[in-house]
């Protein structure tokens, strides 16, 4: 870890020197360590030390930036001059507004980046025995058992600070544990995953005896015809549709371009009354983070309150298009065209298990997981992807047998809208680039349309 | 360079590694992108540092560190044989390499223009003028033109005597139009010279004239806004021809994942998945129909997957994948490349086929595809639309998804165009496809000739834990394929 003095050091450094009308300095300083494994043996296993240090610079209303690695005081001012050059050379941008200052106090944002526990001395500190201990102890279970596990173990540790010349001062050092694995016989697998801020809070052995339950139950598929079921979805594929919503829907630059599902649905009933989706950067049940990549404090945002569509997140540049908009505390490191995105997501949880869920179908599929899935129509959400690591029929209130994978193409806001049951554990999962973190629960939808099959 | 490397590889053989190598990587990128008349990204990057590999009792460590000075080239070198002992605890078997690998040179990408030499504000004025371009129709609602550069610098030096230097350069660009139905909320979006609005070379400035982005804007911005009150793409089966982008990423997806041999051999089983070509179906499984040739080439002149020596210090090769619809090779390493031969004897190449690359210093190398192509055929596309007289042309991917053994897929293209009695018809939208790969390419009974054939880049391939992207190059020409499943959107 470099740490908060010396991080202090660079961003004070490169603030002073500056000659741009405003500048802000993101450094992004981590350790990295990741034991895979396939066939129940490690196969590769590599660790990384990275410090990058982002230059966003000022000049009336045009902006440059310019990243480097390179610590080295010469390599940082050269980062400098090319983030000003670069700046100076292009015309204005009208919408530009300004890098966001330190809220003013007593307004609704003015509030001081939040204190939050989001490091584990334990993560930090993790050995590669330990992850290879952690591996192998799934490795193990999937040999007992007769199959053969595949999976990654990441530690890793991730300083961020974003300070600029406006007054922006924030500093928060992060940890994560995460495990996935996909157990394979050889007709069938099983997948379990699980994330954690402490690598103590994951068992490892529960991960295993997860995944190598679900693989010996899904061996020897049978084929099934494509159509409508009723589905019952783990977490891991209720967060595919959290995901999917988020990816086309809940950001700024969708809605201001027209291709989110929520344009002129702001205040309208979109799904089941429900369903309730929000994004939280401070609540502890996920990995908190308590700022955006510009030093904006997070805010709770809620995209779909019980069935109603009420906002999107916001970076300083999106809000400055529109009046009366301020951030949400939701930018991603500039320069980033994608624009703000939600990364602590929250899918309220209900009041059912899926023991009852599978009770209460007469017919329907069971998932574990999808697979590949891809936009077809942003604006339906309409999405196309496989089903993964064992799906069942369920007949009478019961799993009756394993079924062949199959692939839907399916519109998710329409699926929302047919809410039979909602897991009352949600899951906290890794999302969208490593970066996301998500916390679902299990569904039960009504109606989903699956459009063809595979071999397996 | 050379006293870093003979540092690290001294020090891990100290250690105990029984193979060991080093690359010191330094990568500077240039990013602009102009949307609506604004620039609204410019950016130019930089990254450098080294990645240590051993082989400690038979197993495989890797660390790497951005910061370059003897000391850290220690604690990494330290860290490196540490990491292969903890994996040593869980293996099955020894690493395996094969005939050592002591190749020494120099190598850089030719290029006529060095993007670099190039000033920003030539490149901004390009963007400008092509998003002016496109905005010209009325209705488009969202233009954006962008160019990317790459210039990596690469050292690579192993414990068996190679010591190689490589600078690949890289250009790449693309416009995009977004058209949008306010009152039906229906969204539709053109793009060129490649899907996602973006194509890559490894060439220099004169790759970015080639793809015509300001003469080209006007069409793109009228076909966005067409598509809108076009015909819907029917359901049903019929004959589809596809254009040569949207082949260049059926063939990524359904035959260059697929013949990646450690997906094969199921290191990516956990990630998205493994591979239906496994080593018994090696030089018999029939995977296309008899005009179908495919071909791994990594010293493909301007490809994306181009270059001299892989990320193990291999030579850059043409291999072939399938030749008259039977498959028979695959993307190796050193290592899969022996596991072949333990599995299928002789009938497999005693050497890697060198298509380990590597996302920068940070990551391992893993198998990654060089440029995955399609022959050319025999077929002029005029010729070719006159001698179908029912079908569809599907052009530009706008959604792809693929299973987790590269069987079953389904894809989207921006535009398509009814096929009649020889000719092309009406305008569709929404067009998407479906099949089982081998199926798939079975029913291939017409390709477009080399006339009609370039070499496409896709640098936005995913892969690996910690994820790696990767830059891959894929050749392709107009091709027809019979019995085809279209008309999937609900």
């Amino acid at each position: 870890m470099l740490g908060q003095e010396r991080i202090k050091e660079i961003t004070d450094g490169i603030l002073a020197r500056s000659t741009a009308d405003q500048t802000e300095v993101v450094v992004l300083a981590g350790d990295s360590f990741l034991t895979r494994f396939a066939n129940s043996a490690i196969h590769q296993n590599v660790a990384d030390t990275d410090a990058e240090v982002r230059i966003r610079v000022v000049v009336g209303k045009r902006v440059g930036v310019a990243t480097t690695n390179n610590l080295a005081d010469q390599a940082l001012n050269q980062a400098l001059e090319n983030a000003l050059a670069i700046a100076r050379l292009q015309p204005e941008n009208p919408d530009f507004k300004s890098l966001p200052g330190p809220p003013p106090l007593g307004s609704a944002q003015g509030r001081p980046i939040p204190q939050v526990t989001a490091f584990s001395e334990a993560t930090a500190a993790c050995t590669p025995e330990q992850r290879a201990k952690g591996a192998g102890s799934i490795c193990l279970l999937a040999r007992e058992a007769g199959v053969v596990a595949a999976g990654a173990l990441t530690t890793a540790t991730l300083e961020v600070a974003v300070a600029n010349s406006l007054g922006v001062l924030a500093y928060c050092p992060t940890t994560y544990a995460d495990v996935v694995t996909v157990v394979m016989g050889d007709a069938g697998s099983g997948y379990a995953s699980a994330l954690a801020l402490d690598v103590n809070d994951l068992d490892f052995e529960v991960i295993g005896r997860e995944a190598v339950k679900k693989c010996l139950r899904s061996q020897n598929p049978r084929p099934i015809d494509p159509g409508e079921y009723t589905v019952i979805l783990e977490p891991y594929a209720t967060q595919d549709l959290v995901e999917m919503m988020a990816y086309t829907g809940f950001g700024a630059v969708a809605l201001q371009e027209g291709s989110s599902f929520m344009v002129g649905k702001i205040g309208q009933q979109i799904v089941d009354s429900r369903i309730s989706i929000w994004d939280d950067g401070l609540d502890p049940r996920g990995i908190p983070w308590p700022f955006d990549f510009e030093g904006v404090p997070r805010q709770r945002l809620d995209f779909i309150e019980k069935g109603v569509a009420r906002g999107v997140v916001y970076d300083s540049y999106r809000a400055g298009k529109e009046e009366g908009k301020v951030s949400t505390g939701h930018a991603l490191p500039a320069p980033n065209t994608y624009g703000p995105f939600p990364l602590n997501m929250f899918f309220a949880p209900g009041d059912t298990t899926l023991e009852e869920m599978v009770q209460s179908t007469e017919r329907g599929l069971y998932v574990t997981r999808f697979h590949y899935t891809r936009v077809v129509e942003p604006t339906k959400v309409v999405i196309t992807g496989m089903t993964r690591d064992g799906v069942f029929l369920v007949e009478n209130g019961e799993i009756a047998y394993p079924v062949k994978n199959l692939r839907f193409t399916q519109s998710y806001l329409e699926a929302l809208n047919h809410v039979e049951g909602i897991g009352r554990e949600p899951r906290l999962l890794t999302g969208m680039d490593g970066m996301a973190r998500d916390s679902v629960p299990a569904l039960k939808l009504g109606k989903f349309t699956f459009t063809g099959t595979t071999e397996f | 360079m050379k006293t870093l490397t003979d540092r690290a590889l001294n020090l891990a053989q100290v250690r105990g590694a029984t193979y060991a190598d080093i690359r010191i990587v330094r990568r500077r990128t240039q990013d602009l992108t102009v949307k609506n008349g604004v620039v609204e990204a410019l950016s130019e990057d930089e990254s450098q540092g080294f990645g240590v590999r051993v082989v400690v009792d038979g197993a495989w460590g890797f660390a790497s560190s951005a910061h370059l000075a003897p000391d850290e080239v220690d604690r990494v070198t330290a860290l490196a044989v540490q990491i292969a002992r903890g994996s040593a605890l869980f293996k099955i078997h020894d690493v395996k390499l094969g005939p050592a690998v002591a190749h020494v040179g120099t190598y850089r990408t030719p290029v006529q223009v060095d993007p670099w030499d190039v000033p920003w504000e030539e490149k901004i004025d390009l963007l400008l003028k092509a998003d002016k371009g496109m905005r010209a129709t009325p209705g488009v609602t969202v233009a954006s033109s962008s160019l990317g550069f790459v210039r990596e610098n690469k050292i690579f030096a192993n414990s068996e005597g190679a010591f190689l230097d490589q600078e690949i350069i890289e250009s790449g660009g693309g416009i995009a139009a977004l058209a949008v139905d306010r009152e039906s909320g229906e969204v539709q979006e053109r793009t060129h010279p490649n899907c996602f609005g973006h194509d890559q070379r490894t060439e220099g400035w004169e790759a970015i004239l080639g793809m015509k982005l300001v003469d080209n804007a006007p069409r793109v911005g009228e076909e966005a806004v067409a598509l809108l009150s076009a015909d819907p793409c029917p359901s049903g089966t019929t004959t589809v021809i596809l254009g040569a982008t949207q082949l260049a990423l059926q063939i990524h997806e359904s035959c260059g994942h697929a013949i990646e041999l450690d997906r094969v051999f199921g290191t990516e089983a956990a990630y998205f998945g493994t591979s239906f070509l496994t080593p018994e179906k090696y030089g018999n499984f029939r995977y296309g129909s008899g005009i179908v040739n495919l071909t791994a080439d990594a010293t493909l002149p301007g490809g994306l997957g181009t270059f001299c020596w892989d990320d193990e210090g291999v030579p850059a090769q043409r291999v072939p994948i399938v030749r008259d619809g039977i498959f028979c090779g695959y993307l190796t390493s050193r290592e899969t490349a022996q596991q072949l031969r333990e599995i299928v004897g002789d009938a497999a190449p005693e050497t890697s086929g060198g298509a380990m690359r590597a996302d920068g210093w940070r990551r391992i190398p893993i198998i990654r595809m060089t440029n995955v192509s399609l022959e050319p055929g025999e077929w002029e596309f005029d010729d070719l639309i006159a001698d179908t007289d029912e079908g569809i042309y599907m052009e530009l991917n706008r959604s792809w998804s693929i299973d987790d053994k590269r069987l079953n897929f389904q894809f989207g293209t921006e535009i398509a165009y009814e096929i009649k009695n020889g000719k092309m018809g009406r305008m569709l939208k929404n067009a998407t496809y479906t099949g089982m790969t081998p199926q798939f390419w079975g029913s291939c009974d017409a390709i477009c000739n080399e006339n009609h054939w370039q070499v496409w880049g896709t640098p936005d391939c995913s892969k690996g834990r910690p994820d790696q992207v990767a830059h891959t190059g894929h050749g392709a020409a107009p091709a027809r394929f019979r019995n085809v499943q279209v008309g999937m959107m609900k």
